[in-house]
């Protein structure tokens, strides 16, 4: 067994090294189990990247099949090649060769759901004609047999022009080898026999692409009828006779009707009498599990459901996540003081242990809790429910402005604001799609986890509650607290710069089904690395910044004063009193420092900004250093505290809790600790958020907005919590 | 039920028949949403949900007393 798997090994990676023998478009409809095949085919071996000018994800893979490699890239799901979205469109444009930088694809996989195989026909007919080698793969065909439909596999190659059709299943491998073989031979294979569903619009491209090739425009025959069905696709700079010749096919083909719909007719028609021959449905009508779904999917179940659902994932986020928080920070606090005694004290020493393992350790420990969410967020989008939500919450959102494909977009912000906005791209209407990137900023992403667990674990008492601990209440307030900020600037915008006509709601709804393993662990694999790499580089930067900041300069007067002191301190005292002392003259030569560092008086001059709050200039400088990310707060203020402190085993949070004014009234009172959370509920601390925003609205004036907008919020509502809260109001 | 005529002005609607809701095809309602709004309905083993708005635009005539038919 051993043996195998190391010839294995050394036989893939002799083939990682070779050139690929050709690139292969992954094609398919969303939700029909691509990106499982796409993984299962290669592995580790992709990498995510976007396309260039959109955010468009673009996945290439190799797969290595025997002596042979070649190069897969995932196109976004779509149902047609006439495109409704951008991610439609990236498909479309990749398959025809038209995007920079991605190579024309030499052959295409599709990949099909044999329980929905109506749609897949719809794609695959136009795929067909594309007359490119092509395999077939039927994924969910376990699922088709318990639902009794019989598929007769040989029909459908016949009728899609002789191409492979391979049923698979991704959960557990099973038709990976065929698939596999026929992949490795698919570049020499004959293309597809044209299905001829259309023969009149055949025709008409293939004249029409005679006439284009004499005016020097190359185009394919089904490119020339996607010009004719979508006049927005024609070339600009036609001239009138070539423009004239599409108008006139144009209206013998489609008459007074819109051609899309004309299309669909005609293509459908070819569908429904293609299943006809090759499915027959058996008795997979009644089905015990779809009775039992279809009682959860009513309305009121559904919406019990997911609110428990919700409140679920909330409380398991602190509570699973707990033990490996601790053991984290143990973990760290032992490093520091293991390496404290090692080196020699002076700069170097500090830098290690305060700057950057304490700066990064106090960001790296709330990995368990972003882990635990990022998998609770996958799985209920793997399973199919994150759409279930938006078809249950579309006449909620409408009263926003909004409809449900908003659904999706905002519950993923709940992880992070990034992909969610980048995920707004399938709401067609525009207005409803910046009204929904300005409100995603505001669902409580998993940069903020560190400074509301930082900060709730330390101040806030865990007592319980029945079944619910008050922790776990404070948390849930503040996620309602962001949505309530995020539905309300919706609400707003729809009624003042982004009024206009009502959205529509289409969607096509997965079937729920149980989580693959494999995509769940890439996915999640993707994240931690995204969250390792920001820890490694962003955060380990400002942490580095901000210790040098902290530590430098050094005066000798507070080193004589600190001398000085304990000589004193040993003529006059001894013993227990003696020790005592002796720690309290470094603490203070410690404060010295800190205070008259560049931090420190950086600080003390915005200090005066945010005491309204109740902040004081380490909480002030913290929080300026936390507006290119908001996590990097937590690793400064864990920088500054262990800068200025002595006792290198408290956690941070017990730092804080005995952080002082000069006069000994405690810092972080509830009041302080409640505006500051508030603070970060609503504040806008995320330069990649705004970076996205900019690209996907295509204008400053949006991110700016957003900007200004969030952080006054954020202001205001810790200025009013601390005032109110004070008594001062 | 199966559709009858579509009234295919709406673009919505023109996205609605790429997914397979064209003339002829057998539809089985499946449920409404929270507040009756949108629509799920069954085409061929596909779930697609739409807005009241858009499903009037469909003429359907009904073929069995199977599903929740309304």
């Amino acid at each position: 067994m051993a043996t195998r798997a190391e010839t294995a090994v050394r036989v893939e990676t002799i083939a990682v090294h070779r050139r690929a023998a050709g690139t292969i478009a992954v094609v398919g409809n969303p939700n029909a189990g691509k990106s499982s095949v796409f993984n299962r085919l290669t592995g580790l071996r992709q990498r995510t990247a976007n396309y260039p000018g959109v955010t468009v994800e673009r996945r290439v893979g190799r797969a290595v099949l025997g002596a042979a490699s070649l190069d897969l890239i995932d196109l976004p799901g779509t149902f047609s090649l006439s495109p409704t979205s951008t991610d439609e469109r990236i498909a479309v444009d990749v398959l025809f060769g038209r995007v920079a930088g991605t190579h024309r694809p030499d052959a295409i996989l599709a990949v099909i759901d044999s329980t929905r195989l109506y749609q897949g026909l719809y794609l695959l007919q136009q795929l067909v004609e594309l007359g490119r080698p092509m395999v077939v793969a039927l994924t969910m065909t376990d699922a088709a047999q318990q639902e009794g439909l019989v598929i007769d596999f040989d029909g459908l190659r016949e009728a899609l022009g002789g191409v492979a059709v391979l049923p698979v299943v991704a959960t557990t491998g099973r038709g990976f080898p065929a698939l596999k073989d026929a992949l490795a031979g698919l570049l020499r294979a004959a293309p597809p026999a044209p299905i001829e569903s259309w023969p009149e619009l055949a025709r008409a491209a293939e004249e029409l692409a005679v006439l284009l090739r004499a005016a020097g425009i190359e185009a394919h025959r089904v490119e020339v009828e996607r010009m004719l069905i979508d006049a927005a696709e024609e070339p600009p700079n036609l001239d009138a006779a070539l423009r004239a010749g599409l108008a006139a096919a144009r209206a013998s083909l489609f008459g007074t009707e819109p051609p899309l719909a004309v299309e669909a007719r005609r293509r459908y028609r070819w569908v429904r009498s293609t299943i006809a021959a090759v499915e027959s449905a058996g008795s997979g009508l009644v089905r015990r599990r779809a009775a039992v779904l279809d009682w959860v999917n009513r309305p009121w179940p559904s919406t019990f459901a997911f609110v428990l659902t919700m409140a679920v994932v909330f409380q398991a986020v602190f509570w699973w996540a707990q033990p490996f928080v601790d053991l984290i920070n143990a973990g760290m606090s032992a490093i520091g003081s293991w390496v404290g005694v090692l080196l020699p004290p002076g700069a170097l020493n500090s830098f290690v242990v305060d700057g950057a393992i304490a700066g990064v350790g106090s960001v790296i420990v709330f990995l368990p809790q972003i882990l635990i969410l990022f998998l609770f967020l996958i799985l209920l989008e793997d399973t199919g429910y994150l759409a279930r939500a938006s078809f249950l919450f579309d006449r909620a959102m409408r009263t926003l402005g909004l409809s449900g494909q908003s659904v999706i977009p905002l519950l993923s912000s709940f992880a992070c604001a990034v992909p969610s906005i980048m995920a707004t791209r399938v709401i067609p209407n525009r207005r409803d799609r910046i009204a929904t990137i300005i409100s995603a900023p505001f669902m409580t992403c998993s940069a903020r986890w560190p400074v509301y667990s930082l900060l709730i674990s330390a101040f806030v008492p865990a007592r319980a509650l029945g079944f619910l601990s008050l922790q776990g209440i404070v948390l849930f307030g503040l996620y309602v607290l962001g949505i309530v900020g995020g539905v309300a600037t919706a609400l707003l915008l729809r009624h003042s710069a982004l009024r206009g006509e009502k959205p529509t709601f289409i969607l096509a709804l997965p079937e729920f089904r149980m989580p693959n393993v494999r995509t769940v662990a890439m996915q999640l694999l993707d994240r931690v690395r995204a969250f390792l790499g920001r820890a490694g580089s962003v955060i380990f930067a400002v942490a580095v910044v901000v210790w040098a900041l902290a530590y430098f300069p050094r005066p000798p007067e507070i080193e004589a004063a600190r001398v000085e002191g304990r000589a004193a301190a040993a003529a006059n005292l001894a013993g227990d009193a003696l020790t005592a002392r002796l720690a309290e003259i470094d603490n203070q030569a410690s404060a010295d420092y800190l205070a008259q560092s560049w931090l420190g008086r950086a600080g003390h001059l915005v200090a005066p900004a945010f005491a309204p709050l109740g902040w004081d200039w380490r909480v002030s400088a913290a929080v300026i250093a936390g507006f290119p990310a908001r996590e990097v707060v937590v690793g400064v203020l864990g920088t500054i505290y262990a800068v200025g402190d002595q006792a290198d085993d408290q956690t941070l949070g017990q730092r804080l809790q005995s952080s002082t004014w000069p006069d000994g009234r405690p810092v972080f009172t509830l009041p302080m600790v409640l505006g500051l959370l508030l603070f970060y509920a609503w504040c806008l601390q995320c330069a990649a958020t705004l970076a996205v925003i900019r690209r996907e609205t295509n204008s400053w004036r949006w991110p700016i907005f957003a900007w200004c907008y969030m952080t006054a919020l954020g202001y205001g509502g810790a200025l009013l919590i601390f005032q109110l809260g004070t008594g001062s109001l | 039920m199966r559709i009858e005529s579509i009234d295919t002005s709406d673009t919505a609607v023109q996205r609605l028949m790429v997914l397979g809701l064209v003339e002829g095809a057998e539809l089985t309602f499946l449920r409404g949403s929270l507040g009756g709004d949108p629509l799920e309905f069954r085409i061929h083993g596909a779930a697609i949900s739409l807005r009241r708005a858009q499903a009037q635009r469909f003429q359907v005539t009904r073929t069995s007393a199977h599903g929740h038919a309304r």
